[in-house]
């Protein structure tokens, strides 16, 4: 597996989002924000979490017009499978690839911790190493990760059981719990808490790693 | 030409931070404030000396860039 790992001003979980794709087995690119092209043989696109543009205007907005968004936009389009983690999920939900918008946290405070997670779906490439129902512990650290979307949006979103994540206890007032969605192809998943913070003992669990993994053993079966 | 933009939350969707405005408000003794509702104004210097040609540009930028329609409404002042 080949994962292009985006770098805009601002991006801070970069590298941590490349060691965890190493450590799964892939085959790493760093790819910059200035950049037109995807490598050649990207299988999975990931856009991590920061503050690209020192979150001016709105999260992730200025990030989805920068020339890569073209790129991960047409790439999408064709299919491929593109992870946004934190900012990374602002900047799909900007770009249109995912539905919704990501607000201010509803205590308007930044929430830093660890939070419980219910798997909603093991269909997808993402969590397919997962069951419904699993739970798991890892980071949330954000500010606008109030998930909304209209009434409409929200019942395909149930209908077509694209809520990925769940949050056992809700930090930032996201409507339905919402942590984490799917593209209605499945292959486009956005997020807000830091799988990739999760991956080695010694940052305190493992429980994010099972998602590198999942994503590994998806695209050998490819 | 100028253009102002004002973008705000839509109705019906949650502002927590007017909320938050309101309550300090409150704190300060002015208490009959009902409700806050806070946006941003965005001012652009434009090429065009046509306002029709200005509007139409603004709103273009409002739908594309300046405003997420998803949440948020604008209006567009040409001056």
């Amino acid at each position: 597996m080949k994962a292009a790992v985006i770098t805009f001003p601002g991006s801070n979980c970069d590298r941590d989002l490349a060691i965890a794709f190493a450590r799964a087995g892939a085959e790493v690119a760093r790819v910059w924000h200035k950049d037109t092209d995807l490598p050649r043989g990207t299988d999975i696109v990931a856009i991590p979490g920061g503050f690209s543009f020192g979150d001016y205007l709105r999260c992730g907005a200025i990030a989805a017009q920068s020339p890569i968004a073209t790129a991960i936009k047409a790439f999408a389009g064709r299919g491929g499978h593109v992870l946004g983690i934190c900012n990374g999920f602002q900047v799909l939900t900007e770009s249109g690839l995912l539905p919704g918008a990501l607000m201010r946290n509803a205590g308007l405070k930044f929430v830093c911790k660890h939070v419980d997670l219910r798997v909603e779906t093991a269909d997808s490439a993402y969590t397919r190493g997962w069951a419904k129902g699993d739970m798991l512990r890892i980071p949330v650290a954000h500010h606008d990760g109030n998930y909304t979307i209209d009434a409409e949006g929200l019942a395909r979103l149930r209908g077509e059981d694209r809520i990925a994540f769940r949050y056992a206890d809700n930090p930032n007032g996201a409507m339905d719990d919402i942590a984490g969605i799917l593209s209605p192809n499945r292959r486009v998943l956005g997020m807000m808490p830091h799988p990739e913070r999760m991956v080695e003992a010694p940052q305190g669990g493992t429980d994010g790693s099972v998602l590198f993994r999942s994503l590994m053993t998806a695209m050998a079966l490819a | 030409m100028k253009a102002r933009v004002h973008v705000m939350l839509k109705d019906g969707v949650l502002d927590p931070q007017g909320e938050a405005v309101r309550h300090a408000l409150a704190t300060l003794g002015f208490s009959g404030v009902d409700a806050v509702r806070q946006g941003k104004v965005i001012e652009l210097d434009l090429a065009t000396s046509d306002r029709a040609a200005a509007e139409a540009e603004a709103r273009a930028m409002c739908e594309k860039l300046l405003a997420n329609t998803v949440i948020e409404k604008y209006s567009v002042e040409i001056t």
